[in-house]
């Protein structure tokens, strides 16, 4: 299946240029530059892990997609997503967030039905990789240093 | 009303005189920044001067009754009345109309309730007969009275938030045909168009619990569609499901039962009344759940330009009351709206101040305190060949329903849902990239088209529908010249 999070996850894959215009995008509105990585693909999973501190001053969206691709060499096979945070006032929250990696096979998610009172049915959703532990879930070999980047 | 007076009659002598000479009329005025003011389109009896008439109004959405009564001196009466501190013809009209302009003093209103703020500002005066015709167009409603209501249950941030979607325009349908479905063939259109890529499905306004289908059954097969096409996507889906009944006990029956589902959203509809609105937003914030509001009623009072309540007094009223989502027009759809009215209307829901703006039908400065802005709804007549003008005229932070733009497509619903998901992505996409989407829309959709034989096959379809009729409701785009000083 095909995880559709995101902005712009029913468009073909962006290119590196096509990034690259979001995030100054993002950069002209005076937002800031996040990149989260995760191998949870729970639509319920609100933290990803942080890749470094969000980039409050970026300038150019050069150093913004180096990054990317410094995520996406460390984390070939997980979920990447690039996150714009508008911090002004009135707002103080995302202001686009879009995936810019995901693993080569996306096995999908299961939904469970636990029968309730009159008729009602308690709903969980799990997905299939989190069968297995942090780092083992996508393609082998694929997890790096979990902690150091 | 407008006969001449005794030069020298007293005040208090018991009797018929006009508002003006009760204290109604007061030119010399200047509003404090307590004041609730309104704003009047009023047209006069012939008899009638325009002064008459706003001070008129003035009184009898205030203190006044027809005649003197004495005991108002038993008050500090001048405190308590509505002053009607100018009124303006407005060029170009004939029946000549006039703009009157009205304060109040934040006595007379009682804390966080719209309710009481109208019953006073529409209570009496519509059926006034000194009056032809009558409209309150614009009220601002003061800081100190803004902050005696919580608002939104949510507001446009923390849903965003709740749903984990940013950056473009929600996307929804509502289920068609809106009356006949039963329960089980309803959740198998709102399956699929929330795994064909919508966030939100729909009960229409008229949908409650008809014997063909009935609220509990409803939800029930609802919950299951929007559980398993969040299973088919990875993505949070919703469903609202219309809990609108014949009194409270049985709404808050429904909305429980909503809740107990799991469902994240339920709706009501504007004909509930204002008390029940607020009933079901503080149910709502207590409960953790989305709340839409159908305006279902609204255009018996706010279309015609000469009378009733306009949309954006609406639609402040509602911010106050609190509701997540409220329909607010399309511009480009099958509904009544002119664009900049309309986006008049959204900047009201959505924006933490207005400024005064004849442009977009703004009388006065209105700021909103960092109160939780609304989400507006636009639906009917709507498709994805439209989605650069969609863009254009309504931004991000907006609900775009397509109903038949969905579920009409050829090839299905899913693929339906697929195309306006598609065709709102490209175009954010473009935009971002600073690309004159407007100009080069139909290019850009027919692009994202190549990939996509949905989006293809619904511009087919679709692509050259518009609904160009002249509006009803127009602005008056100059301010009125001030007279009557």
């Amino acid at each position: 299946m095909h995880v559709t999070q995101g902005t712009f996850s029913y468009l073909p894959a962006l290119s590196d240029d096509e990034i690259r215009a979001q995030i100054q995008y993002g950069i002209d509105q005076g937002w800031a530059v996040a990149i989260e990585f995760t191998d949870d693909i729970h639509p319920r999973n609100v933290y990803w892990e942080m890749w470094g501190f969000p980039d409050f001053d970026a300038k150019d969206s050069a150093a913004g997609l180096f990054e990317v691709n410094r995520c996406r060499e460390a984390y070939p096979n997980q979920y990447i997503r690039v996150t714009l945070y508008n911090p002004k006032l009135t707002k103080q929250t995302i202001g686009l967030q879009f995936i810019v990696n995901r693993p080569g096979n996306e096995p999908g998610y299961r939904l469970d039905r636990q029968e309730s009172n009159d008729r009602v049915i308690r709903y969980t959703l799990v997905p299939y990789a989190n069968e297995k532990p942090h780092g083992d879930r996508y393609a082998e070999g694929a997890y790096g240093d979990y902690h150091g980047n | 009303m407008a006969g001449t007076v005794e030069k020298e009659r007293p005040r208090w002598l018991a009797g018929v005189i006009p508002y003006k000479t009760m204290g109604y009329w007061r030119p010399d005025y200047e509003p404090e920044e307590t004041d609730v003011i309104a704003a009047f389109r009023l047209i006069p009896q012939d008899m009638v001067d325009p002064e008459e008439a706003g001070a008129a109004v003035a009184g009898e959405s205030s203190t006044a009754t027809w005649t003197v009564v004495w005991t108002d001196r038993l008050t500090a009466h001048e405190n308590y009345q509505g002053k009607c501190y100018r009124v303006d013809p407005v060029p170009n009209t004939n029946p000549q109309q006039y703009i009157a302009y009205i304060a109040y003093k934040l006595d007379l209103f009682e804390e966080g309730s719209v309710p009481n703020l109208t019953s006073s500002i529409i209570g009496n005066v519509f059926g006034f007969k000194a009056l032809k015709a009558l409209r309150l167009e614009d009220m601002r409603i003061p800081t100190q009275y803004v902050k005696t209501f919580q608002g939104p249950p949510h507001g446009i941030i923390n849903e965003r938030e709740m749903i984990n979607k940013y950056g473009r325009p929600l996307l929804g349908a509502t289920i068609k045909p809106k009356l006949g479905l039963s329960p089980r063939n309803y959740g198998r259109v709102v399956y699929e168009a929330l795994r064909g890529g919508l966030d939100f499905t729909k009960d229409d306004e008229n949908i409650n619990s008809q014997p063909f289908n009935r609220w509990r059954e409803r939800y029930l097969y609802c919950i299951e569609a929007t559980k398993r096409a969040e299973e088919m996507t990875g993505e949070m889906k919703g469903h609202y499901v219309n809990v609108t009944a014949a009194n409270m006990e049985e709404m808050y029956k429904r909305a429980e039962f909503a809740k107990e589902t799991g469902s994240c959203i339920i709706m009501i509809d504007l004909t509930i009344g204002f008390t029940a609105m607020g009933s079901m937003s503080k149910w709502a914030r207590d409960n953790t759940m989305l709340l839409h509001l159908h305006r279902a009623g609204h255009a018996t009072y706010t279309r015609q330009k000469t009378h009733g309540v306009n949309f954006r007094v609406l639609s402040t009223w509602c911010r106050l009351i609190g509701v997540d989502h409220i329909h607010a027009g399309t511009v480009v759809g099958k509904l009544e709206g002119d664009p900049k009215a309309i986006r008049g209307y959204y900047d009201r829901l959505r924006e933490d101040f207005n400024p005064k703006d004849p442009e977009r039908g703004f009388y006065f400065d209105q700021d909103w305190c960092h109160m939780p802005g609304i989400m507006p709804v636009a639906s009917g007549g709507i498709h994805a060949g439209q989605m650069h003008q969609l863009l254009h005229y309504l931004g991000e932070d907006v609900v775009l329903q397509f109903g038949g733009g969905t579920i009409g497509h050829p090839m299905g619903v899913a693929a339906g849902a697929e195309a306006n998901r598609l065709a709102t992505e490209a175009m954010i996409q473009a935009r971002n990239e600073g690309r004159d989407y407007m100009k080069e829309g139909p290019d850009i959709l027919k692009k994202a088209a190549k990939h996509s034989a949905a989006l293809a096959s619904a511009l087919d379809v679709w692509g050259d529908i518009t609904f160009d009729f002249q509006s009803t409701d127009t602005l008056d785009t100059v301010e009125t010249p001030t007279a009557s000083r």
